[in-house]
């Protein structure tokens, strides 16, 4: 790696350093119970996932920029500069054993959220050109196409086709002054089509005015997951560009918990303006029209029922009441798995994970801390509201021989409403 | 230097100085966090920052079962040498008498057999700590120089205070100056090692439970 990348993520990672950060690095007392929190720690029982020790690249330039000591010992040459080799080593702690999930940040007794420094990490990572093969691809084709996993318009336009067919209704694409304009997720179009159906199956039941655009469909964001905020910024600013012409008055972020995260808290402070619309997460348009009255359920569900929440969703996002709400709406027996809610354990793939062929065998090895909270309430079915979360779920049950159906809450919904 | 003014200069010009790195070094340090600023956050609010954070001071220090199962020993040795420490330092009427001296105000103290006890209590816990530490395969990885120096620092007054209060060995003022001594080393690391999280803790506590509770979210 050339001298001038180095030089590029050194200042990179300088310049995320702000108060926060400082506060965190400041307090930290080497006690190691983040490692505790952390399923790439708990399942392999190496210490080198401690969560703390993987912002040691921004913990040294912090040091050694920011603090007396830190700059004195650096100007009598005692301490020990970072190098182009540091973050060689630290690239797969970063990226392929951190899903940004921030357990970490919930049990430090100091109170670092620790997964705020690995996302600021990793813009000093990508600076530098340490980022993963797999999420500088799955980066290149969001700019490029349109979307990471390379989907275009006329695999949407299929979709549609297909689902207005399935249930002779119409989707409504680029119509201007509707209230919502939803967002999909590009797993959502290939893998899980039947997400555009039930959208369009609710809306239509509970006369929600929305729409979808043929310009800004993707609502992932691989530029926060990769550390490259310019890019992040760019895919931020496509959907902007979509509902500030359509006129819509509010954006829905589909069931994926990053891409919730990417423009509902991270979206405006890339694009550097406040949003004239609402951003607001399908459960919780969902959950708000349950409480008017406005979902009329024909028949409930049997089966034994439990959820996963995908961190960015919950921990991280907020939304933990309105997924158990929208369940007891339509299921009789919901049970909550161990540390379910806001501490609830990740997947495993979520932070780019899942686009990093390189941590496939170490993902799929942190599925056990899923395994052991599902052994332990025996579902008949499992419950989310993340496709990115629902693939690798269905792979990890697949791995370790689970035989659980995996559902979507929006199509668990959408399968229990009445016709009429 | 005889032992009377060995033990005049500690309490003397030694503690002054001791008592300026450490008050100006604290001043250093939170301008050091505090100057370093932070964006406004342009996404719209769903909760107080205010609230998160004040929540996440005060709530941090109680563990949720779940992590007490799993960090059971970091948990309680770290609580007995903490509460130790407050009631050593703070509760033993000698130092009382010292804080009125320094800042005119003074509390009621424990009685001093219960404070010697305590001394006991806490070496121990900070005993257990420094083998848990060079033990378990985590902490041994994130562990520095610095961490050993800072538990020195701490295990250092409370050997000399218990040696002194208890008459052992050396003479009565030699073993109480050794005792200064050893509180103005700890004075001065204070603020430039990790036991300066006594006080940026609170600062670290308010942003994560801020940033939290911006978004709405219990931290």
């Amino acid at each position: 790696m050339s001298g001038a990348a180095f030089a590029r993520g050194y200042n990179a990672l300088k310049e995320q350093i702000d108060a926060p950060i400082a506060a965190f690095l400041s307090s930290c007392v080497h006690c190691g119970m983040c490692a505790e929190a952390c399923l790439f720690f708990t399942e392999t029982g190496d210490p080198q996932y401690t969560p703390i020790r993987k912002v040691e690249p921004l913990r040294r330039v912090w040091e050694q920029e920011y603090t007396f000591w830190g700059k004195l010992s650096k100007a009598l040459g005692l301490s020990k500069p970072l190098t182009d080799q540091d973050l060689t080593d630290w690239e797969t702690l970063v990226y392929d054993s951190c899903t940004l999930c921030g357990r970490c940040s919930m049990v430090c007794p100091v109170g670092n959220d620790i997964a705020y420094m690995i996302r600021k990490t990793r813009e000093g990572m990508a600076a530098a050109g340490h980022a993963p093969e797999g999420l500088i691809g799955a980066t290149q084709r969001a700019i490029t196409i349109g979307s990471p996993m390379g989907v275009k318009l006329p695999a949407l336009q299929a979709q549609i086709r297909h689902t207005e067919k399935e249930f002779d209704l119409k989707i409504p694409v680029d119509v201007e002054g509707t209230d919502y304009l939803c967002m999909l997720s590009s797993m959502e179009i290939m893998n899980f089509p039947e997400y555009i159906g039930s959208i369009a199956r609710i809306f239509k039941q509970a006369d929600v005015s929305w729409t979808l655009s043929s310009e800004a469909f993707e609502a992932t964001n691989s530029g926060i997951q990769i550390g490259v905020s310019d890019i992040a910024a760019q895919l931020v600013q496509r959907i902007v560009d979509a509902a500030e012409k359509l006129k819509v008055k509010a954006v829905i972020s589909p069931e994926c918990g990053h891409a919730y995260m990417a423009i509902r808290w991270e979206g405006p402070n890339l694009v550097g303006k406040r949003f004239g619309f609402k951003v607001v997460h399908i459960l919780e348009v969902l959950d708000e029209l349950r409480a008017q009255g406005r979902l009329k359920v024909a028949d409930r569900e049997t089966r034994k029922l439990t959820y996963h929440d995908p961190c960015q969703i919950g921990r991280r996002g907020g939304v933990l009441e309105q997924p158990r709400n929208l369940i007891n709406m339509v299921a009789e027996n919901f049970v909550e798995m161990p540390e379910a809610g806001k501490m609830n354990w990740c997947c495993g793939a979520g932070g780019g994970v899942s686009t990093n062929e390189r941590a496939d065998a170490l993902r799929l090895k942190t599925f056990a801390r899923k395994k052991s909270q599902l052994d332990a309430v025996n579902p008949d079915a499992l419950v989310s509201a993340c496709s990115n979360c629902r693939i690798h779920l269905e792979e990890g049950l697949e791995e370790y021989h689970m035989d659980i159906p995996l559902l979507s809450l929006t199509e668990t919904i959408a399968d229990h409403l009445s016709d009429t | 230097m005889t032992d009377a003014e060995f033990l005049l200069w500690v309490r003397g010009p030694a503690f002054n100085i001791a008592l300026f790195i450490m008050l100006a070094g604290i001043v250093v340090r939170f301008m050091e966090i505090l100057l370093m600023g932070r964006k406004t956050n342009l996404a719209e609010a769903r909760g107080s920052e205010m609230a998160g954070g004040l929540n996440t001071i005060w709530r941090r220090t109680l563990p949720d079962a779940d992590t007490f199962r799993r960090s059971g020993f970091t948990i309680i040795a770290g609580n007995v040498f903490h509460i130790g420490l407050f009631v050593v330092i703070f509760l033993f009427v000698p130092h009382i008498l010292v804080f009125e001296r320094l800042f005119g105000v003074s509390w009621a103290g424990l009685p001093s057999n219960i404070v010697d006890a305590t001394t006991v209590v806490t070496i121990v816990a900070l005993l257990a700590v420094l083998v848990h530490r060079v033990k378990d395969p985590v902490l041994r990885m994130l562990s520095n120089f610095s961490d050993y120096l800072a538990w020195l620092v701490t295990i250092l007054p409370l050997i000399t205070g218990w040696l002194a209060f208890n008459r052992v060995g050396l003479s009565g003022s030699t073993l109480i100056g050794l005792h200064i001594l050893s509180v103005e080393l700890l004075m001065v690391l204070f603020p430039f090692t990790k036991l300066s999280h006594a006080f940026t803790l609170v600062l670290a506590r308010w942003y994560n439970g801020a940033i939290a509770g911006y978004k709405g979210v219990q931290s």
